[in-house]
This record gives structure tokens, sequence and C-alpha cells, in this order.
């Protein structure tokens, strides 16, 4: 697989998630996603920076374009130094449908794009990768 | 601090949201929404959505709760506009926005609004 | 990789017009430039430009690895030659004995100057054959990929094709379903159908499964999702073309229909949406 493109967005503030989201979507667009891969990335980048901002107490965004043998494909990796997740179990849970806001609804993230990983442990950060691809 | 308006039409309070929000401002708009509804004894509220490329679980939720908000205070509230790949991504989400009434557009919205505060 | 020597390098530079010459003359004489899918202009073009790049590249850069950024720029050249010829029909094969056919030129080239050292000779025909395998390889591959990225967009029209949104009334779409459904095609019909309810406002969609063979959880699981976004946006769905038997399985898996109505057939499918709408229809006598 080959890097094409990368580069690196600070997620500090709550505007941040913001400038995230508009990032992520003309990288998409860079990237040749179709409009509803390019929603579902933008809307997943969304999730990931505000729990960046909110429960990482800030980081950054590292972006990748990527291409293997037939396609291209957009990485985003969301990475900080706060508390990191004490209970993986709870935060894969999905945090909306209870409507109370709680967990970090990785979940529903993952499901909008085609690769996903989390790293966290309690004192170490946490990084999360999606990726969305043509 | 920027606000996104929100405009009066006879007993009907209009709010079309064109702008990316950051969740401040949402908020924001979930208060001023509350006390105007209070302030006019508005019957309906009208949210267009049809400039957004994105609606998050933050943005759906608020989306929610001013919906219910409005039912307390004896007001509709009606999503309208909303783009094909938002209603799929969302559908995806498991976002449903259970109790939000929904219209292709302003027109369509308006006339729901109108029939049900005439239907009482 | 062995690596061009400066001499060779220097030498193809110098003789860059000889080795032109040649190549072509080579090429002529296989037939390859009397081919009407290419104008002479255009061939005079592609070969000036391939030798003068290569000769650029192994001179800035590492001859051992056309990876390398000095050959970015060829590499786009033969991207672009790759996809010209895909398009003009050619096979890869042709295309890439464009390339290939440049060796015999720099073979020539590299006896006149090792004349006196087989060793050397040796060494540097070698270097030139891993580069010019190089390039023509990278030259069919760029091909395949070409070949393919039409094959896929042809595969996505045909899709689109096979599941058209028609208008049955003002307000009233339907999309007759034809053979499996599976999550690629769900996905690419489901937007289509959005689209359309979007353009042309209409409130109800009649989603037609009599030509789908098997409904399984998956495919209600999609059928629901888009019928789920449907409602999303302000408009409602029918399903129509339910046979006795779908309807056993539906019952059967335990699937949760939300309240979507479901018809038989069309016909019934689009009374309900013509009364849901509040239409009536007279006989005109």
């Amino acid at each position: 697989m080959n890097i094409l493109k990368s580069g690196s967005q600070p997620v500090r503030i709550e505007q941040d998630v913001v400038m995230a989201r508009q990032v992520a979507r003309k990288l998409s667009v860079e990237a040749g996603l179709r409009l509803i891969d390019q929603t579902k990335l933008v809307t997943a980048a969304s999730e990931l920076a505000r729990n960046t901002v909110v429960y990482g107490r800030g980081g950054d965004m590292d972006w990748e374009i990527v291409e293997d043998e037939r396609r291209k494909g957009l990485r985003l990796t969301f990475r900080d130094q706060g508390p990191g997740i004490a209970d993986m179990k709870l935060a894969m849970t999905d945090g909306w449908t209870s409507g109370s806001g709680l967990g970090l609804g990785l979940t529903g993230a993952k499901r909008l794009v085609d690769d996903f990983s989390v790293e966290s442990a309690p004192g170490e950060g946490t990084r999360v990768m999606i990726c969305k691809w043509t | 601090m920027e606000r996104i308006p929100i405009l009066q039409m006879g007993d009907f309070l209009l709010v079309t949201i064109q702008v990316d929000m950051h969740d401040e401002l949402a908020l924001t708009l979930q208060d001023d929404l509350s006390e105007r509804i209070s302030k006019t004894s508005a019957r309906g509220v009208l949210i267009d959505i049809s400039a957004l490329d994105m609606v998050d679980s933050f943005i759906g939720r608020m989306i929610g709760t001013i919906s219910g908000l409005s039912r307390i205070m004896d007001a509709a509230t009606v999503l309208v506009g909303m783009q094909p790949a938002v209603a799929i991504t969302l559908v995806e989400l498991g976002l449903t926005l259970p109790g939000v009434i929904t219209a292709l557009n302003v027109e369509r919205g308006m006339k729901l609004l109108r029939d049900r505060v005439q239907s009482e | 990789m062995t690596a061009l020597s400066r001499q060779t390098i220097d030498a193809a530079r110098q003789n860059e017009g000889q080795l032109l010459a040649s190549w072509q003359a080579s090429l002529e004489a296989s037939g390859a430039s009397r081919d009407s899918r290419i104008n002479h202009a255009e061939f005079e073009a592609q070969t000036r430009e391939f030798l003068r790049l290569l000769v650029a590249g192994a001179h800035a850069g590492d001859s051992g690895n056309i990876a390398g950024s000095e050959w970015a720029d060829t590499r786009g050249f033969l991207d672009g030659l790759s996809r010209s010829r895909a398009l003009q029909g050619f096979d890869s094969q042709t295309t890439a004995n464009f390339i290939f056919s440049l060796k015999r030129p720099l073979f020539e080239l590299l006896q006149a100057q090792y004349a006196n050292n087989a060793a050397e000779l040796a060494s540097q025909l070698w270097a030139v054959t891993e580069l010019v395998d190089a390039l023509g390889l990278y030259t069919v591959r760029a091909f395949q990929k070409s070949r393919e990225e039409v094959i896929s967009r042809q595969q996505e029209e045909l899709l689109e094709l096979s599941t058209p949104v028609v208008k049955l009334w003002d307000g009233v779409l339907a999309l007759p379903m034809i053979g499996t459904l599976d999550s690629q095609r769900t996905q690419v019909v489901m937007e289509s159908l959005l689209q359309r309810i979007v353009e042309t406002g209409s409130e109800i969609a009649i989603i037609d499964i009599t030509g789908v063979p098997t409904v399984d959880t998956l495919v209600a699981q999609h059928l629901l999702k888009t019928v789920t976004a449907i409602r999303l946006m302000g408009a409602d769905a029918i399903i129509s073309g339910v046979r006795p038997q779908i309807a056993q399985t539906i019952v059967h898996l335990g699937l949760d229909l939300q309240g979507i109505v479901t018809k038989a057939n069309l016909a019934d499918a689009l009374a309900l949406a013509l009364k849901r709408s509040g239409l009536t229809v007279t006989k005109a006598t």
C-alpha cells in the first residue's frame, strides 16, 4: 500500500471538530470517494474528533491518502494523550440508542467505515484509526 | 457570538441551518428556540437542514431534544430537507430520530404544520 | 538491481537523436507506427518524449529503482500512454512492445561503447535489460488498471440501468427490483431512489420485489434500511410483490417490518398510494 499524501490537523478545541470535518470532506473528495462514502467518513470523523476533544483532552487527526492495487482510500487516525479508555467494552456500546449520550459510540463510527481499529489503555491515551476505500 | 437566526412566520418559527455547527452553536440554537417558542407561543417549528451535508450524533440528538422540548410547549417540530446521503448515514448509525416529524421540503413542512394546527 | 554506469548514461544522452531514429525505425518495421489508431505526429511525440524521460530519469537518479521520485514523470507518462492505448483499443502486448522495442537500439549503443570491455558490456546490457523490463512491466500494469477502471465503470452503469426508478404518478415513484439483492447493489439502488425522491418531491415510493427470488434476513435488512432512510427524509414507502412464500419467510424469520405496508402486487400498491395522496380514480362516462 502506498501513501500518496499525508498531513495532520490539531483537534484541541470545539472549533477544531468543525475543521476536522471540513478537512475530511475535502480529502475524501480528493481521494475519489463517492458522495455517500464521503458523508459516512466525515460523520465518523466528526464523532471521533469530538471524542478526542471531550474525552481525550485534545489531540490530533493524522490523515493519509492511500492507494493499493486497485483503489484509493482515505485513512484518518485520531490520537490523544488523554486518560485512555478504561472499559473498552463500554466504549464499544452504542451510546446514542440509550439517548443519554454516554459511551463513546465507537461502534457507530465503525459501521460507517471499511477499516477500523482502536488502541487504548488507562493512562496511555487513545488511537483510533478509520479508513474508507473507493 | 454567532447565532443561527430564527424567523417568525405567523404561528410558526423557521430555522434554516446553513453553517457547519460546532457543538456550542447547536446548544445555543436549542436554548434560543425554546425561549422563542415560549415568548411567541409558537405552535410549530420548522427546521430546514437542506444545506447540511452531514448530521452527526450530536446534531441528531439536538434535533431530537428540540422536538421533545417543543412538544412540551405545545408546538410541533418538523424537520425538512434531509439530503439522501445524510439519511443513509443516519440509518447506518442507528440514529432514527424517533418522535421527529419529517417532510421533504419547506412547503410540505409548512402544510403539515398548518394542517395540524387547523385540526385542533 | 544493477545500475547504469555514468558512461552509459552519458553515451545515451549524447546519442539521443540516433537512439530515437533507430527505435522509431524498428517500430515502423514492425508496423506499430502504421496503425491507423495513432497518427504519425502523436507517434513521433510519444517516442521522443519517452526516450527523453528515460535518459533524464537515468541521469537524475537510481536507474535500479523506478519507484523513486526521479522516475515520477516517467511513470506519469507511462500511465497516460497506457490509458490512451487502452481507450484506443490496443492490447497490452502491443502497448508493452512499444517499450521493449527500445532495447535493441540501446544494446547497439552499448556494443559500440564497450567494444573492448566484455565484462562491462555484459553488466551494462543486464542493467539496461532490467530497466527496460521494469518500465515495460509498469506499462502493462498501468494498462490493466485502466481496463479495470473501464469495466468497473461499466458495471456501475449497468447496475443503474437495471434498476430504473419510474414515476407512476405525481408524487408516486416505483422501483421494480429484479434479480438478487446483494449489499452493493442495494446501496447503489437505495441512493438513486432517494435522490429521485428529493428531485421529484415524491412522497411515496413503491418498491416492487416481484422479481426478487428469495428474501432472507440480509435482503430484508437492506429493504428496511432503505425504507427507514426514505421516512427520515419525509417520504414513505410501500413494498409490493410480496408473494405468499415471502410473507411466510418474513414471519418465519421473525422479521419486524416496523409498520411498513406490504402489498401482493404493484396495482394494489398504486391504489393505496393514490388513496394516500387524496386521489380517486373514476370512470370517464
